[in-house]
């Protein structure tokens, strides 16, 4: 198990300030750890991965991480995505959005993003509440859990976000937690490598906003909480209704070999680029152009 | 399973990075940490600890490095600019 440690900082901007600004115990710094061995283990270099995060503790994780970086609006971390992906097809482009940036605002991009397939990876770090903002309850909140905004127990019903990727036609589908770290690394490197719309949805505690309302005092609470609750996905299948209770499945639920839209869009620009036909040369890019971009890329983001 | 050989690495936990959330602590299997009074994570038995790497995987603030007992400590990329978590004894 040597070097795990040693082999993240290589990956982190150490002009940002450490440690980073998640609480004591959040799942998001885990699922940073697991982001940066998987790439490791594609053997990506540096140059070759997009990250692109939207808004909410997770979207800091796009500021730490010594890769090409955006970090967008809110619930938009998917548009952005596709456009990169079309634009640049050989960039490994994963997304990071938290439950309320995938399920709530940017509901729709999500369900189109995974209907056209495009070749984006999207991690969804469901924590089932809204944490930056003060803890409002999002769609992914547990029907009966306390939140800010719910003192009385949420009434409606969260959101699968495995069974809607699933039906809205994504690649690859995928859960795992911020606690079963192994299986973890394994699901967004495939996640990652295949082709196609690729989701997987990790679940990780927010003790700050969510545990403390809801009977887990401390982060350690909620990894227990986790490491009873999330069980594979062929173990849960065998276990009666009765006996599901809170219970959730991990492990991989689609593995489709569907071509990408960018894929796509590839075969038919080399169709219609048929030889003897004009092609004009694409533009480059002016020094004054190059200079401006520059300045742009290496301000500081507030 | 064969039991793991106990005893063979090395710990360093960086008080500056270490949140003291108490992940480590709790789950380690060889109950080898434990939390210092200052509220960090410390080693409290480090001859019993069994290289599982559990608590390197788990730590959200990269805290922890378990290394094989007299490795040498690799140089991060980044130590130039003086940005390296200080290891603190
Ligand atoms: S508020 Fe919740 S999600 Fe945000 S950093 Fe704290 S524990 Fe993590
Ligand atoms: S490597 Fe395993 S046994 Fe050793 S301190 Fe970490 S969690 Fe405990």
């Amino acid at each position: 198990m040597a070097d795990i440690t040693e082999l993240i900082h290589d990956y982190l901007r150490h002009n940002k300030k450490f440690p980073h600004v998640f609480c004591a115990g959040c799942g998001h710094g885990i699922v940073l750890g697991a982001l940066i061995r998987s790439i490791h283990a594609l053997g990506l270099s540096k140059d070759e991965v997009c990250i692109v995060a939207g808004i909410g503790c997770s979207g800091r994780i796009a500021a730490y991480v010594d890769f090409n970086t955006v970090h967008t609006t809110h619930g938009r971390a998917l548009t952005f995505a596709t456009g990169i992906k079309m634009a640049n097809p050989k960039l490994k482009v994963i997304t990071i959005m938290g439950d309320g940036d995938a399920m709530s605002i940017g509901g729709n991009h999500l369900i189109h993003a995974a209907r056209r397939n495009i070749g984006v990876t999207a991690l969804v770090l469901n924590n089932n509440i809204y944490g930056m903002t003060g803890g409002q309850c999002s769609a992914t909140t547990p029907q009966g859990a306390t939140t800010q905004t719910t003192p009385f127990g949420q009434m409606e019903k969260a959101f699968d976000i495995v069974t809607l990727a699933a039906a809205a036609g994504a690649n690859g589908v995928y859960r795992g937690s911020t606690f079963h770290v192994n299986m973890l690394d394994r699901l967004v490197a495939t996640a990652i490598e295949r082709p196609g719309f690729n989701l997987v949805e990790i679940i990780t505690p927010c003790h700050t906003q969510y545990g403390r309302k809801n009977k887990y005092k401390s982060a350690v609470d909620m990894f227990k909480w986790i490491k009873k609750n999330c069980v594979p996905k062929e173990k849960f299948d065998a276990l009666p209704e009765a006996d599901r209770g809170e219970k959730m499945p991990i492990g991989t639920f689609v593995e489709k070999d569907h071509k990408g839209l960018e894929q796509l869009y590839g075969e038919l620009q080399a169709r219609l680029n048929r030889p003897g036909r004009p092609v004009a040369e694409p533009e480059q890019p002016s020094a004054q152009h190059a200079e401006e971009s520059r300045n742009i890329m290496n301000k500081e983001p507030k | 399973m064969t039991k793991k050989a106990k005893g063979q690495t090395e710990i360093t936990i960086y008080p500056d990075w270490c949140k003291g959330c108490g992940i480590c602590v709790e789950f380690c299997p060889a109950k080898v940490l434990a939390l210092g009074r200052d509220g960090k994570a410390r080693v409290a038995r480090l001859d019993e600890c069994i290289n599982c790497g559990f608590c390197e995987r788990h730590c959200p603030d990269f805290a922890i490095v378990v290394r094989g007992k007299g490795r040498k400590r690799r140089a991060p990329a980044c130590a130039e600019n003086g940005e390296t978590p200080v290891d603190k004894e």
